[in-house]
């Protein structure tokens, strides 16, 4: 560390190098998540036409018309894969990690600066032929965010230009993921051992984890899947296949369940991906707002790396409609059950870290108290379908949507939005509105229920997950189609919600309250207490931390403040008058 | 590898280097001189996989450094290595345990002969 | 930069490695897995085929049963003698450096990249006479994954081409006009190199037997 502090001289570079092409974890990880946040508005606007659709079938939308089947298909396919790819990955391990990740553990920066910034832009212009590929004849991918062939196989120009993006993603993971982990292995301060790191950085080394070794197999799929369409291989096209245009001309002899297999080894771990991160932000959360040390930390983190370890050997439960083998199926559901054991762990941790805390409601906190019910009830309406039994009707159903959506949306998405509120201040020096997040806080959950609930209710009765018209012509299903009213009329309830967000998040930036001090929260980890705030451009740290203690010291008997950081050496008297005066600010 | 070698501890590397670079390129010819045997398919399996994880076991150790390498890279190659194992042993034991699927494939390449 | 990163050159004491070699590492691992996704996928491919390789042996009109009567071992050993020759000469490359003689490290490095080449012309000659033949990846499945597999190698070979000519050429300037801390620096970089060349050399050590033999 020659000089860790030399902000002058990074002002100098001009705007494209420090704004667009910057190697500072910090400008990249705020790269990371307006883009990534852009993407998940995006997203969710795809979703918008589709509820728009499946409320009022055949109704005109303005400005677009009466949307066509191949649309709706473009948009399920797009909106899966835009929301997991370019939204939350890209928040949850992009902006978050990269922002927090090396502040949190003391680092300078990440090992690999240069790496950073190509994995940003890996990412970006993987977004960008992702979008791209509307524009082209017969418009993006329509064979759902899997890609299962033959159907993805023999489908228009958009799948190409998905694989292709896809590879850019994968890459711009790729990098991103050996990134994380050598700056958490070496890069930490002295004396922050590996159980003194902050639970979210442990989360972000398990994500970076299941990345580094998940991702590959599906670049894998993805490179012969390239192959079946560009260079007319049948690796995933069976003999004898016969489309609308007569019997297809390949050679034939190939798997379709191969590529499931590829993918699922990916898509497994991957909503790990999706959930871990975001675990870790409300552990931060929780610790901070309850005023009580993590309770179970330990465990917590041995239940992650169990987790880690278990969520590449349970993704066949993704595929118990394939014509398994019993045998086969048997193991993949014992996998699938204990998998179980350590999010409960987890979870069960998080819930009685409440017991006995003295909590502030502050928004973040509201956010991070949000996920744990509706994390827990996702988790709960995915143990049917673990169970080849009653995952066999369940499968092809509105269940699995609603059971995922309950994962990601009020899971994943409130964990994020808490860390959100949390980081803000951090990062711009300025307080959010407390009444707008209140707003946008009660808003989002309630439409986010209302939306996801009867999708449970429908998958039950049995209506399928893929239908244009959202299934009017079965009968069946007449008695609860009813539902798609209500829930399109939440989804646009849930945008309305987001718009205190967006008004809170810009006009704070020029209008906030200033932070009074550097430790906003009065937290314990070394974000907070190590750096001013905002942080400087390079270098993080003006001298550079020595930790002396765990995370979550907080509320330690006979300790002047009830928080006691991790680089506070120890508390001598004159320290402790000045941290009387922090607590009465 | 210690990082800051003396030269003669180069010496002898590169001496190692030289023995290792002719055991493989007499195992290459071994496994080649074996394939034109035309020994049944499994054990030729088994003798090629042998062969080619001692190649392997030797690049890996002495061309890569790998032995003596420190703990954490290690820990790095065994887990890509039981994920790997994981990846191998389900795949062929999907594969094994879908009969039901064979039949189905099979009866459609037959239609599609007929 | 003024930043400095801690442990680029010297190792982390408690590690024991510097951020470079743990890097290469955790990419060779997902290296691993990308290459074992694609054996998985050949094994499925394979236990799921009627006949393999299911193609007429050239003229005859006879069904091969063996891959050998289809692809070209000779030239494949051929490649494989060239891979694990250059393999010996980059890992020479770097032990020169170790010695300080940076004369013998361009010759080393020089025919590392040579060798390199001289695999590709003899890929592209095994290519050339397949399609003249007409067999093609579309052909059937086990060309698809000769081509295929063969093909991502060649592509990661070229890499390292890439990277090991500019180790030859430009980047030596970091060893020539730089100072001992640089020079140490270089030398880790030729490691690194060295370990993802030497990789690329160990897929093909599994690849040669498993495609061309088996």
């Amino acid at each position: 560390m020659a000089e860790p502090h030399s902000s002058s001289h990074e002002h100098k570079q001009g705007f494209w190098r420090t704004y667009w092409f910057s190697t500072d974890h910090k400008v990249i990880g705020i790269q990371y998540g307006i883009t990534a946040l852009l993407f998940l508005l995006f997203g969710f606007g795809l979703m918008l036409l589709m509820r728009w659709q499946l409320a009022s079938p055949g109704v005109e939308i303005p400005l677009l018309g009466a949307l066509t089947p191949e649309m709706y298909n473009q948009f399920g396919a797009m909106h899966g894969t835009i929301m997991v790819f370019l939204g939350i990955v890209p928040l949850a391990v992009g902006a978050f990690g990269n922002y927090v990740v090396p502040l949190q553990i003391g680092a300078p920066d990440m090992a690999f600066p240069r790496l950073n910034m190509a994995s940003y832009h890996f990412f970006f212009w993987g977004g960008v032929v992702m979008l791209a590929s509307f524009f082209v004849p017969e418009g993006a991918a329509k064979a759902g965010w899997t890609s299962y062939p033959p159907l993805a196989d023999i489908e228009t120009m958009g799948q190409t230009m998905w694989l292709w993006g896809m590879v850019l993603l994968i890459t711009s993971s790729l990098l991103g993921a050996v990134n994380f982990i050598t700056t958490i292995i070496q890069l930490r301060a002295d004396g922050m051992t590996f159980f003194r790191m902050p639970f979210f950085v442990w989360a972000q080394f398990i994500t970076a984890f299941l990345l580094l070794l998940a991702f590959p197999p599906l670049e894998a799929a993805g490179f012969l899947q390239l192959a079946d369409r560009l260079l007319d291989t049948s690796f995933f096209l069976p003999s004898g296949l016969v489309t609308t245009d007569g019997p297809l001309e390949v050679a034939g002899g190939g798997s379709p369940l191969l590529w499931q297999h590829l993918f699922w080894f990916l898509a497994h771990p991957e909503v790990y991906v999706l959930i871990l991160p975001a675990m870790g932000i409300v552990a931060e959360v929780l610790a901070n707002n309850t005023r009580k040390p993590l309770w179970g930390y330990r465990l917590m983190v041995y239940s992650l790396i169990f987790l880690g370890f278990m969520s590449f050997i349970v993704w066949a439960h993704h595929m118990f409609i394939t014509g398994m083998g019993t045998a086969i199926s048997a193991f993949f559901q014992v996998t699938t059950m204990i998998i179980s054991i350590p999010s409960v762990v987890i979870l069960s941790a998080l819930f009685i870290t409440l017991w006995g805390g003295s909590i502030r409601f502050t928004v973040p906190m509201l956010f991070a108290l949000g996920f744990l019910p509706m994390f827990g009830f996702g988790g709960l309406t995915g143990l049917p379908l673990g169970l080849a039994p009653t995952d066999i009707p369940l499968h092809d159903t509105y269940y699995v949507i609603g059971h995922f959506h309950y994962v990601v949306a009020p899971g994943t998405i409130l964990a994020m939005f808490a860390g959100i509120y949390y980081w803000y201040p951090k990062i711009t020096g300025r307080e959010l509105n407390n009444t707008l997040g209140h707003i946008h806080f009660w808003g989002s959950i309630v439409s986010m229920n209302v939306i996801f609930f009867p999708m449970l209710i429908q998958g039950m009765a049995g209506v399928s997950r893929r239908l244009f018209d959202g299934g009017h012509t079965y009968s069946f299903s007449e008695g609860v189609m009813h539902y798609n009213v209500l829930m399109s009329v939440a989804a646009f309830a849930l945008l309305a919600f987001q718009i205190p967000f967006l008004i809170n998040f810009f006009m704070s930036l020029k209008r906030g309250r200033k932070t009074t001090r550097d430790n906003h929260w009065a937290a314990t980890t070394l974000e907070w207490s190590a750096t001013p705030t905002p942080p400087v451009p390079h270098g993080n740290f003006e001298t550079v931390p020595t930790v002396y203690r765990g995370p979550y010291e907080y509320s330690v008997p006979g300790h002047a403040t009830d928080f006691l950081s991790q680089d506070e050496a120890s508390p001598p008297a004159a320290e402790a008058v000045a941290a009387e005066e922090l607590v009465e600010a | 590898m210690a990082h800051e070698m003396s030269l003669e501890e180069v010496k002898k590397h590169i001496r190692v280097y030289l023995l290792v670079f002719g055991a493989l390129a007499v195992l290459t010819v071994v496994t080649v001189a074996v394939s034109y045997v035309h020994i049944p398919f499994y054990p030729a399996l088994i003798v090629a996989l042998i062969i080619a994880s001692v190649k392997a076991g030797l690049v890996a150790a002495y061309f890569m450094h790998l032995v003596g390498e420190k703990q954490v890279i290690m820990w790095v190659l065994i887990s890509a290595g039981v994920f790997l194992l994981a990846l191998f042993v389900l795949f062929i034991s999907s594969y094994a345990d879908q009969e039901q699927l064979a039949l189905v494939t099979h009866a459609v390449n037959l239609s599609h002969v007929a | 930069m003024s930043l400095q990163i801690p442990y680029e050159v010297t190792p982390r004491l408690d590690t024991g490695v510097n951020n470079a070699k743990l890097g290469i590492w955790l990419f060779l691992a997902s290296e691993i897995m990308l290459f074992g996704g694609l054996f998985a996928a050949y094994v499925f491919l394979r236990m799921g085929a009627d006949a393999w390789p299911g193609l007429e042996i050239y003229g005859t009109g006879e069904m091969a049963t063996r891959a050998d009567q289809i692809l070209n071992v000779p030239l494949a050993t051929l490649n494989t003698m060239i891979l694990i020759a250059s393999s010996m000469t980059m890992v020479m490359a770097w032990a020169s450096l170790k010695m300080d003689n940076f004369s013998r490290y361009k010759l080393y490095m020089g025919i590392t990249i040579l060798l390199a080449l001289g695999f590709l012309v003899v890929k592209a000659i095994e290519y050339g006479d397949k399609f003249d033949h007409h067999l093609y990846p579309a052909t059937n499945n086990f060309l698809g994954v000769y081509f295929v597999l063969t093909g991502l190698h060649a592509i990661h070979v070229t890499g390292g081409i890439i990277v090991n000519a500019w180790f030859w050429g430009p980047g030596t300037k970091m060893w020539t006009q730089g100072t001992a801390r640089d020079k140490a620096h270089f030398a880790n970089r030729i490691e690194i190199a060295g370990l993802y060349w030497h990789f690329v050399d160990l897929v093909w050590i599994f690849l040669f037997p498993t495609i061309y033999l088996i």
